[in-house]
């Protein structure tokens, strides 16, 4: 019998996800002892036409990492969608938006203003940016799309399973890829990863105290946190309570708090707000002006709360242009 | 923006014990105020969660009030000393996404205060009126679609 095929292609993301399968080490060679890779642009010189020419079912499952930000991006994971039995949105960014979604909280002229324009380090004296057309030469040249907007994989395509985590840890890939093997999956639409809170498998749970007394937050970036005790216990905004667990606690052994890239707990409709709603009641403030204090200690919370789930998130996105249009 | 035929739609999440008494106290001392807010009980202000005031926000509402016993007051002891803890830190946020702050407001209405409430709620709307809508799902629209 044929080896199954699988896929792996990259959208708006980093090449972290790409390393996660080669941190697969030795046990890359059982799965490609199991599968055939049919595409992955890190390694192997896959061309559109290619993929184009396959047929529907052709590949068992494309693992698709990076959220979707260019017209290119989009046409490949439709057809991929079109072409492969199963999708797995892989990685914080395919599934929530990651980092790349937090460019929803400005806008693509911004973007654009800061990249080729008002950066102190960019020499730019004709203002040149990218056109989608240009001519050089006599030749037409194209450049894809940038979208005003940053979408998880599943604002845009039908997404059959989610491998959270940035990037995923090797065991949960492992054992995804044996569970779509052995045909042993959950429901569609699963998150392959535990429910469980985060706080739940923290080496730290033990020092977590019922009552928080934050009166202000401290950041990572001017004090240093005690490496045994539990973050919220000293005043650091942890993730921990609103997050997936099964990340391996990479983060909080690097004594850094939970940042969210699991996304939210299958109880948390937004995983933002739910651990706003749970720390600010808690903190340490008994008058109006004593909760001013502790929420302006908080210096930026849409990117502390939503630094991987914006386009996620209930609100997805900065609203611009008050007024203008309504 | 100023719109006289804008109607402001406003979701009110009331506390069981005093505010929806003092909005019941406004009803049935016949005193007049605009019709433009929905109320909801709650058992407490510390029960609304700050994702009810959002999901309101995105279904449509142009603002949101969350009221409930003064301070010392709560029923429940604390509940409201939790709702007065997070509004800020919901405000910052809402900033940051581009929602005016003035669209949630966070106020103490006891049992016996149906005259405020009824002022408030006035008050809140004219308030409303001048911002404008806040259109959420519309504006989110035009700013997610690809072009």
């Amino acid at each position: 019998m044929a080896k199954p095929k699988v896929a792996f292609y990259w959208c708006a993301s980093c090449g972290g996800c790409e390393e996660t399968v080669v941190d697969l080490a030795e046990d890359i060679l059982k799965v490609v002892a199991a599968v055939d890779i049919a595409l992955w642009p890190v390694a192997i010189d896959i061309k559109l036409k290619d993929v184009q020419a396959w047929k529907p079912g052709d590949v068992a499952v494309a693992f698709i990492n990076g959220a979707v930000r260019l017209s290119e991006q989009e046409e490949w994971v439709k057809l991929l969608r079109e072409k492969c039995s199963l999708i797995v949105a892989f990685g914080s960014c395919a599934h929530i938006g990651g980092i790349p979604g937090l460019a929803n909280a400005t806008t693509k002229e911004q973007i654009f203003a800061n990249k080729y324009h008002l950066s102190p380090t960019i020499n730019n004296p004709n203002g040149t940016v990218p056109q989608e057309h240009s001519k050089v030469d006599n030749y037409d040249l194209e450049l894809p799309f940038f979208w005003k907007d940053v979408k998880t994989l599943d604002q845009v395509i039908d997404v059959d399973y989610y491998l959270p985590g940035c990037p995923p840890p090797p065991n949960l890939v492992a054992e995804a890829v044996n569970a779509i093997l052995e045909g042993k999956l959950p429901p569609k639409g699963s998150v392959l990863a535990p429910e469980k809170a985060l706080c739940e498998s923290c080496p730290r749970n033990e020092t977590k105290p019922d009552d928080l007394t934050i009166a202000s937050f401290k950041r990572v970036s001017t004090s240093t946190p005690d490496p045994e005790k539990c973050f919220l216990a000293e005043g650091y905004l942890c993730m921990g309570p609103a997050t997936r667990s099964g990340c391996g606690e990479r983060c909080i052994n690097g004594n850094m708090p939970c940042r969210g890239c699991f996304g939210p707990t299958p109880d948390a409709l937004d995983a933002g707000l739910k651990l706003l709603s749970a720390i600010a009641s808690r903190g340490k403030a008994d008058t109006t002006e004593s909760s001013q204090v502790l929420a302006d200690s908080l210096a930026d919370p849409l990117g502390t709360l939503y630094r991987f789930s914006l386009p996620a998130s209930l609100l997805r996105r900065r609203l611009v242009d008050l007024h203008e249009n309504s | 923006m100023a719109n006289e035929s804008f109607e402001p739609k406003i979701v009110g999440f009331l506390c069981r014990w005093c505010s929806y008494t003092g909005a019941d106290l406004a009803g049935t001392s016949r005193i007049q105020y605009p019709p433009n807010l929905a109320a909801i009980r709650v058992m407490c202000s510390g029960r609304v969660d700050p994702t009810f005031v959002v999901k309101a926000l995105r279904d449509g509402a142009d603002g949101v009030l969350i009221a409930g016993c003064h301070p010392g007051d709560c029923h429940y002891a604390e509940g409201n000393y939790k709702a007065m803890r997070r509004f800020p830190m919901l405000l910052n946020l809402l900033d940051q996404f581009g929602i005016e702050r003035e669209r949630v407001r966070l106020e103490w209405i006891s049992a016996s205060e149906g005259d405020l409430f009824a002022q408030l709620v006035k008050q809140f709307t004219e308030q409303l009126r001048k911002l404008g809508p806040l259109n959420w799902q519309e504006r989110i629209e035009a700013l997610c679609t690809n072009l």
